[in-house]
């Protein structure tokens, strides 16, 4: 459904006033996802993986500069034809809960983007009354962002992003700030959207929680996709990973050794 | 020995979130804190670190109350690092807020010199956490509290920042209170385990919190 081949996007900055210089923030990434299939991308901070989603998207700053291939149904994504797709085929649940607009009941939000996906008003109305339902946000449907926690206010941005019944739904940290009952409810749902047959890309740094719910994951760092490994790879001492990063990543976790190569953490790592 | 006796604490609209809890933690020791959100877990680290005042109890050190000014000898280490800092401030600054730490203790931490230069916004989460973490650990200071320091960062980088401060705590018995979700990390690195439900502590073990 989404290939991305040998991505590279570079942002400029200014060292001084006349002064450019670009910043090479994705490198090289070559990514497939299929239909059914929740692709995690994992990696630290600064990897470049909300940047990735944002490509997706065609929501860069103008300035980017952005080369490689950006296929999805087998068709490019050209920045005209993202426009289009927003919000439609293409969803993003974003990680800053800034995104909900700061004048709108949570009610008008999910009908707003149920309307964008071609609904009509009454229609709209009854889906989105239905899907606030479906997510325990009856009581709040009324409420203007600014009332919402910070969990809600995410389980409003992803009945946001079902309603639109887009093909392929990135979803961009969905599990930050919840508790642990509310997160696995967001990543069981993200499931759910897959098993209707849409391809779900979850970003997020937290492999652990990942896993279950992942098909396949890219492992990213600084820019550049260390290893693609299906969620199974992901066991025991970590031997099925072929990259020394990736391996670590899964070593440094609390459950498994809570260690890693002192070497790793300075170096980078050496290519898969 | 940081002591809490019979703390309680109520909202402003009377009703109570935390009701008699004691609990002991001597030098060097690690506490572990779960419970769901809204269980009252970041308020019991503020009582502790002395950032909010009970309405009955209290808390004290070797037997004597939290001073009420100088240095805190609690000190309490926020989930969001880019709140508790000064943007207008460079990083630098930042880290010698409170007292200088050593460059051993700097290259200890993973901090590199560079960043000093920059401002907050420049760093990511994870490396401004340590900024905030070493900053917190000033030589009056014998007790953290660590509310859900590594919640938004990699297995690695968080695997980084506690052993940093494992190894500093070791060294000056700096007794730690980490409160998180992942009763996996508090397993590793805690020897003594509570969980808040319903405004009171009980016992956690592993099996009992097993998925």
């Amino acid at each position: 459904m989404l290939h991305i081949d040998r991505l590279i996007l570079q942002l400029p900055h200014y060292p001084h006033w006349w002064r450019q210089e670009w910043t090479t923030c994705i490198d090289a990434l070559s990514l497939h996802i299929a239909p059914g299939e929740v692709h995690a991308v994992v990696g630290a901070s600064g990897a470049g993986k909300s940047l990735l989603a944002a490509a997706i998207m065609g929501l860069l700053p103008s300035a980017a500069r952005l080369e490689g291939a950006l296929h999805f149904q087998a068709t490019p994504l050209t920045p005209a034809r993202q426009r289009q797709l927003r919000g439609r085929q293409l969803a993003l649940i974003p990680q800053s809960l800034s995104a909900l607009d700061p004048l709108a009941r949570s009610r008008q939000q999910v009908r707003w983007a149920a309307q964008r996906a071609g609904l009509g008003r009454p229609a709209a109305q009854q889906r989105a009354d239905e899907l606030l339902a479906h997510y325990q946000l009856s009581h709040a449907a009324t409420h203007y962002p600014h009332e919402l926690s910070g969990g809600m206010a995410r389980r409003v941005l992803i009945a946001m992003a079902q309603v639109s019944n887009a093909q392929l739904v990135i979803a961009d940290e969905p599990s930050v700030g919840l508790d642990p009952t509310q997160r696995d409810r967001v990543l069981a749902k993200l499931k759910a959207i897959a098993r209707e047959g849409k391809a779900v890309m979850l970003i997020t740094h937290d492999l652990r929680h990942a896993l279950p719910v992942a098909d396949r994951v890219t492992v990213m760092y600084q820019g550049r996709g260390i290893e693609t490994a299906t969620a199974q790879a992901f066991r025991g001492q970590g031997e099925q990973l072929t990259s020394p990063y990736a391996r670590s990543l899964w070593q440094a976790l609390p459950d498994n050794a809570f260690s890693t190569q002192p070497s790793v953490l300075c170096q980078e790592p050496a290519f898969a | 020995m940081l002591e809490a006796h019979q703390l309680s604490f109520r909202f402003a609209s009377g009703s109570p979130l935390l009701t008699n809890i004691s609990l002991r933690l001597a030098p060097g020791e690690w506490l572990g804190l779960s419970g769901d959100s809204g269980a009252g877990k970041s308020t019991l680290g503020k009582l502790l670190a002395g950032q909010l005042a009970p309405h009955q109890g209290s808390v004290t050190i070797d037997g004597s109350l939290l001073p009420a000014r100088g240095v805190r000898p609690v000190q309490w280490l926020p989930q969001s690092p880019e709140l508790a800092v000064n943007p207008r401030w460079r990083v630098g600054k930042i880290l010698k807020e409170a007292w200088t730490p050593p460059d051993t203790l700097i290259e200890g931490f993973g901090i590199e010199p560079q960043w000093l230069k920059r401002f907050p916004n420049a760093l990511s989460g994870g490396e401004l956490q340590r900024v905030c973490v070493l900053r917190a650990l000033a030589p009056g200071v014998r007790y953290v509290v660590a509310d859900e320091i590594s919640t938004m960062l990699d297995p690695i980088t968080q695997l980084s920042l506690w052993q940093a401060l494992k190894a500093h705590a070791e060294r000056h018995q700096l007794g730690v209170i980490v409160i998180s979700h992942d009763t996996a990390l508090l397993n590793r690195l805690c020897n003594q385990r509570w969980h808040l439900a319903g405004g009171s502590l009980r016992v956690s073990s592993t099996e009992l919190e097993a998925p």
